[in-house]
């Protein structure tokens, strides 16, 4: 079979009827808030759409968000995203090894140059000329670099490849930086998290397929669709963060009671991604749901945002130590300069000179 | 920096420096009073300088007698203001998760509709004293600059909390971020302005009670 014909075909190659074609492409509409119509168009496209050259890198990461699309409960909606691209090269997925992967990855680069889609997961370690992290002898750098003159967009898969993620974390010792912080004149899109939700990634592809340009996105880089909210916003929790009903440890009754999580540490209201309502696992849950305050792993530089489980509103560094030790040098400076006033006041005592009959 | 790192630095290391420059600043104000002392009175106590000055630090926070003589609004509106400032201060959960933090002490919170219904009267209160302030020609010719920049910085936390309380999706972080800097910009304006009356006004009050005590009056 040839590795690029339409979507359509490979699906009745499959045996998958168009009514089930038709519900995914219902479902991604949906999922996307796009309107209506939008789900036909997505079936048209997609139905004829040649299946684009895919080169997925993997750099400074840990194989979260492959496990994360490929462990999705349904095989449904992230399994079709396997038929709608050609995975020309992914570490962990593909079958080659060695020099016959690293050709596969060559050949795809050259014949589809200008129109692949470059995934990557992972940050680039650029310190010591990127020497912390290599494939086949190569820095990530130069292999980015070079995968992104022919690509006709990235799309940075996972907060490591979005904004740095872990890698990037203080002190950031191989001085990994994201994808947007090297290359500038193609377009990126983030689709960040730790990991991202699978839904998000297919759905972003299938946009691309259908519309021929990426989705609108938010001033991060992205889609405004799965990131234009903040967990807290769809929270079943919510009301009880309105009533200020909250849960203060991990079994007391207002955890059992399914409280807000605020206090014990819950990112949500200043993260963005649609855990809330597209959640995880099939749809089973999400981390609020099971009890745990969000991380808060969609957003820049989480990792050094303080502790998981430090209010929002609490501060994130000490300030007690701080308080004491300003206390003290208040105090320290008061009797210096007093003793300085009254040393002063003593010398002005002593220099008086009183006025005699004389001077009159 | 994008908003998020604003609020990293907020509640790390802007938050330190507005903490340090407000107890350091507040800490030396008081003590430096206190040491320059008073000369020995050498006349014969005819009362208690304690029980005056203690009298006088509590009597004068009570809405009584002379004090109607400065007019109902100001008394009224004073009283609203400080009440419903210390009550959205030291009441909404959300601040008391920040002193147990900061602090290990932690006590029951309010609901928040009485949180929300004390901001705004705070805020109504000093709204009503600024234009008494604008109106009242001797107080016009009494006001300068310092005043109306102390009014800004007490009314701009009360604000962004009241709309922080309100907001949702990117709002939030956003309203999260002005909440904290106007906080910490009002910690680090006190020490230099007359807000140091926090810590000086119930010195003064202890001084003008303990004087008069000694001499076996009341102030």
């Amino acid at each position: 079979m040839n590795e690029h014909d339409t979507l359509g075909d490979r699906l009745a190659q499959q045996g998958i009827s168009r009514r089930a074609f038709l519900k995914f492409c219902a479902a991604l509409a949906t999922m996307m808030a796009l309107p209506p119509g939008a789900a036909q168009a997505f079936a048209e496209t997609l139905a004829k759409a040649k299946r684009p050259s895919v080169i997925w890198l993997s750099f400074q990461e840990c194989t979260g968000c492959t496990e994360s699309l490929t462990r999705s409960h349904t095989p449904t909606l992230e399994n079709l995203i396997f038929d709608m691209i050609s995975l020309d090269y992914h570490h962990t997925l593909q079958a080659a090894s060695g020099f016959g992967a690293e050709k596969s990855r060559e050949d795809a680069m050259k014949e589809f140059y200008g129109k692949y889609l470059l995934l990557v997961d992972g940050s680039i370690p650029l310190k010591d000329d990127g020497i912390y992290s290599t494939i086949a002898g190569r820095t990530n750098l130069d292999l980015l670099q070079k995968a992104a003159k022919g690509a006709a967009a990235i799309i940075a898969v996972g907060s490591c490849a979005s904004f740095g993620g872990l890698p990037n974390a203080k002190p950031n010792p191989t001085g990994a930086v994201a994808v947007s912080d090297i290359i500038k004149d193609k377009p990126i899109i983030n689709i960040s998290g730790c990991p991202p939700i699978p839904a998000v990634i297919t759905g972003v592809l299938a946009h691309y397929l259908t519309f021929c340009e990426l989705p609108a996105l938010d001033e991060l880089g992205r889609p405004t669709a799965f990131y234009g909210e903040t967990i807290h916003d769809r929270c079943y929790r919510r009301p009880f963060y309105e009533q200020g009903k909250f849960a203060k440890t991990f079994d007391d009754e207002g955890a059992r009671n399914g409280w807000c999580l605020f206090e014990l540490g819950c990112k949500g209201p200043t993260t963005h991604n649609a855990c809330a309502t597209t959640k995880w696992n099939g749809g089973t849950s999400f981390p609020i749901e099971s009890g745990h305050g969000c991380l808060g792993c969609s957003e820049p530089h989480f990792w050094d945002a303080g502790s998981f489980y430090t209010p929002l509103s609490a501060p994130s560094a000490s300030v007690s130590t701080v308080a004491i030790g300003a206390a003290a040098a208040g105090a320290a400076a008061a009797v210096a300069i007093s003793a300085l006033d009254r040393a002063k006041k003593r010398r002005a005592q002593q220099g008086h000179e009183k006025l005699t009959v004389k001077d009159l | 920096m994008n908003t998020q790192q604003w609020l990293e630095w907020l509640r790390s290391t802007g938050l330190q420096i507005s903490v340090a420059v407000f107890v350091l600043g507040l800490a030396y104000r008081m003590l430096h009073l206190l040491l320059l002392g008073r000369k020995p009175n050498l006349a014969e106590a005819r009362g208690s300088a304690w029980r005056g000055g203690l009298r006088t630090m509590w009597h004068r926070s009570l809405p009584l007698g002379k004090q109607t003589s400065r007019g109902y609004l100001i008394l009224g509106a004073g009283y609203i203001f400080h009440l419903g400032f210390f009550i959205a201060l030291l009441f909404l959960s959300q601040h008391i998760a920040l002193f147990r933090a900061a602090l290990g002490l932690s006590w029951p919170a309010l609901p928040p509709v009485w949180i929300t219904m004390a901001a705004v009267l705070a805020l109504a209160a000093m709204v009503a004293l600024l234009v008494q302030r604008m109106i009242d020609p001797v107080k016009r010719l009494l006001t300068d600059y310092q005043d109306y920049l102390t009014w800004t910085l007490t009314f701009l936390p009360l604000l962004t909390g009241l709309l922080l309380k309100q907001s949702g999706g990117a709002n939030y972080q956003l309203m999260l971020v002005l909440h904290i800097a106007s906080v910490e910009l009002l910690l680090l304006a006190i020490p230099f302005t007359k807000l140091a009356h926090m810590v000086t006004t119930f010195s003064a009050r202890w001084y003008n009670g303990a004087i008069a005590g000694y001499k076996g009056t009341q102030a």
